[in-house]
């Protein structure tokens, strides 16, 4: 926990008007963002440029143009690609492992690769096997392991050589939920126990929401939303109105919101098939003044308020254009997810 | 003043695991040109199968013993009969054992890059502080070290028989040096053509069939050509075909340059211009198939 405090930089990640232009795709577009330490969560669709942007970051790949740095490297300036590379830790979204050898042969000779001494390699690989999660079973050859396994095998490989930084792509890929959460765990871990900063990327919105204290949403290659997973959830509250009928108003709910929408406040009815469908009136509260509104108009109408309840937003919400948020869309959200 | 505890240290409290949760890593970090010696000696022992399953060490280690059995024969042949000459001189042997050499480079080559290709490992070594001129000097490197491995261990063998069996030391020495500038040359050009056909393809199985076909094939083509050349009488040309293969390149240069006697059908040897032409396409092939692979790895990337 020491070196949590000993993380000069705030900024572990920046990058100013970035471009990546291939000759036929655009797969970043002037992406400015900067992201502090812990966990984050870089979400986007399938070739939104979340991997484009890991490879910069990496200094693999030239940016066409704008910057990045990485730990306060420059990534575009000789020689700091290598000096970046050496303090960062990376675990592929594809497969990476050969697999007739062990998962510690395979380990010891990665951390050596990132430039441990022999005896240092050994040790640090039965540490980090021990902390993912693999014990009798990194003897045996890789090829003969479970997808969980696997990953956790590249996941080990990243974080070895005790990077301040890691890049997981798609982490998560492949498993099970029982696999998925144990991951998930991990990766906080990574950030919680080892002090770790984490960039993570995922097409799963609803798995970064746990897990992230910050997430950065991109699509094709432009950024469009980057906060703390609690801005997400608490600068716009989705509000929840169950109003009684009367006399005068057979249908109170639809009373209430022809009379919101005359105030200039538009409502939205909570998804079909659910229990009292129909009957809960969403709208977005803008700050204090919007529930003295929705006191007021009720009461006017001489109605009965039978419910009043701040909803959690999700971060899928930030994809739902045209306002619907439902637990039904939000999943149908998780699943395109950009 | 604090209170001195004498350390009670029974023998069962060692045997107690304790979680001491996550540690870092204080310690030096040893940087590019490390990790690049890394590959190399991790390379090098997969060329031997050392490290890698029981199977995998199989035909390394066949090989091996079969390029050195012939020599050992040969030793005790000439101590026996106390022979003034080995039977066959230091540089012919690589030329007569040529098919097992071939057969060598078919098998590790694509062992050596194919594997990091087809099981996509290649991002991982990118994703560290090498680079990819890093990467292809240390997997040239350590296939060309296998293969004078295997190629100058025989020459050894002859070279402490012959001693032990008395022949002329300084003849022998000279005969050893230039089998081993040959065998050198020999080493790096077969790592090179075989490690930029087997850097084509991540299925090991094709390049092992290709790296066949160049080496073998084009051995039997020229020599078949050479003999049909030698038999019509253009003898001439003798040389100039056998440009077109690895192996007679090497006996090229070293009938040229390293007094050894051209192995082609009329054992002709390469006047001095020729033998010229034949050293600069045996550094250009070598320089041309670094250059390959470097521009095939800059794609490869991540």
């Amino acid at each position: 926990m020491a070196r949590v405090t000993t993380v000069v930089c705030v900024t572990v990640i920046a990058t100013e008007s970035l471009s990546k232009r291939f000759p036929r795709v655009t797969a970043l577009d002037r992406l400015s963002v900067d992201i502090g330490p812990g966990v984050t969560g870089l979400v986007g669709a399938n070739g939104a440029g979340k991997s484009t942007l890991i490879k910069i970051l990496l200094g693999l790949s030239p940016a066409t143009e704008g910057r990045a740095e990485v730990l306060g490297l420059d990534v575009a300036a000789p020689s700091s690609g290598r000096a970046i590379r050496e303090r960062v830790g990376y675990m592929p979204e594809h497969d990476c492992l050969p697999p007739d050898v062990s998962a510690t042969e395979f380990v010891v000779h990665m951390a050596r690769m990132s430039g441990l001494p022999p005896a240092a390699a050994r040790e640090r690989t039965a540490d980090t096997l021990r902390h993912v999660g693999l014990y009798e079973e990194r003897y045996r050859p890789i090829g003969g392991y479970s997808t969980g396994m696997k990953q956790r095998v590249k996941l080990a490989q990243a974080l070895v050589h005790d990077p301040e930084l890691v890049f997981l792509d798609e982490p998560t890929n492949g498993l099970d939920p029982v696999g998925r959460d144990d991951m998930l765990g991990l990766i906080r871990r990574i950030h919680t126990d080892f002090g770790i900063s984490v960039l993570v990327t995922s097409h799963l919105l609803g798995e970064l929401e746990r897990t992230c204290d910050h997430v950065v949403v991109i699509d094709g290659g432009k950024l469009l939303r980057s906060s703390s997973t609690t801005d997400f959830t608490r600068t716009t509250t989705t509000l929840a109105i169950e109003v009684t009928d009367s006399e005068t108003h057979p249908d109170g709910t639809r009373a209430v919101r022809e009379a919101l929408h005359a105030r200039g406040l538009d409502t939205r009815n909570e998804g079909a098939g659910l229990p009292g469908a129909g009957h809960i009136l969403l709208l977005t509260a803008e700050g204090e003044e919007t529930y003295d509104l929705v006191r007021d108009v009720v009461a006017d109408l001489g109605l009965g308020l039978v419910r009043m309840e701040q909803r959690r937003h999700h971060i899928s919400e930030v994809f739902t254009d045209d306002g619907h948020s439902s637990d039904e869309q939000r999943k149908e959200a998780v699943g395109h997810g950009g | 003043m604090a209170v001195e505890h004498p350390l009670p240290a029974p023998a069962g409290d060692q045997t107690r695991i304790h979680d001491i949760g996550y540690r870092g890593y204080d310690g030096p970090r040893l940087g590019r040109a490390y990790a690049r010696r890394s590959l190399f000696a991790q390379s090098l022992r997969g060329s031997y199968g050392l490290g890698r399953s029981v199977k995998s060490k199989v035909l390394p280690m066949v090989l091996f013993a079969v390029m050195c059995v012939p020599a050992a024969i040969m030793v005790a042949v000439t101590v026996f009969t106390k022979a003034h000459e080995l039977p066959v001189t230091y540089t012919r042997y690589a030329i007569i054992m040529q098919a097992v050499i071939s057969l060598y480079v078919a098998a590790q080559a694509p062992q050596s890059v194919s594997r990091d290709l087809r099981f996509k490992t290649v991002p991982l070594y990118f994703s560290r502080p090498i680079e990819t001129a890093d990467y292809v000097r240390a997997k040239f490197a350590s296939l060309a070290s296998a293969i004078f491995i295997l190629t100058a261990t025989p020459l050894l063998v002859m070279y402490v028989g012959a001693l032990l069996a008395k022949l002329g030391f300084a003849h022998q020495t000279k005969e050893f040096a230039e089998g081993l500038v040959s065998v050198a040359l020999l080493s790096l050009l077969f790592a090179g053509i075989g490690l930029v056909i087997a850097a084509v393809t991540p299925r090991r199985g094709f390049g092992i069939a290709a790296v066949i076909a160049v080496m073998i094939i084009s051995y039997g083509a020229v020599s078949t050509l050479q003999a049909i050349a030698n038999v019509q009488n253009h003898s001439s040309a003798i040389p100039w075909i056998g440009l077109f293969s690895p192996v007679t390149l090497i006996d090229g240069v070293q009938s040229a340059f390293l007094g050894a006697t051209a192995r082609n059908p009329g054992a002709i040897n390469p006047s001095a211009g020729q033998g010229v032409v034949y050293v600069l396409v045996v550094l250009g092939l070598i320089a041309g198939s670094y250059g390959l692979l470097m521009r095939r790895y800059k794609k490869v990337g991540l």
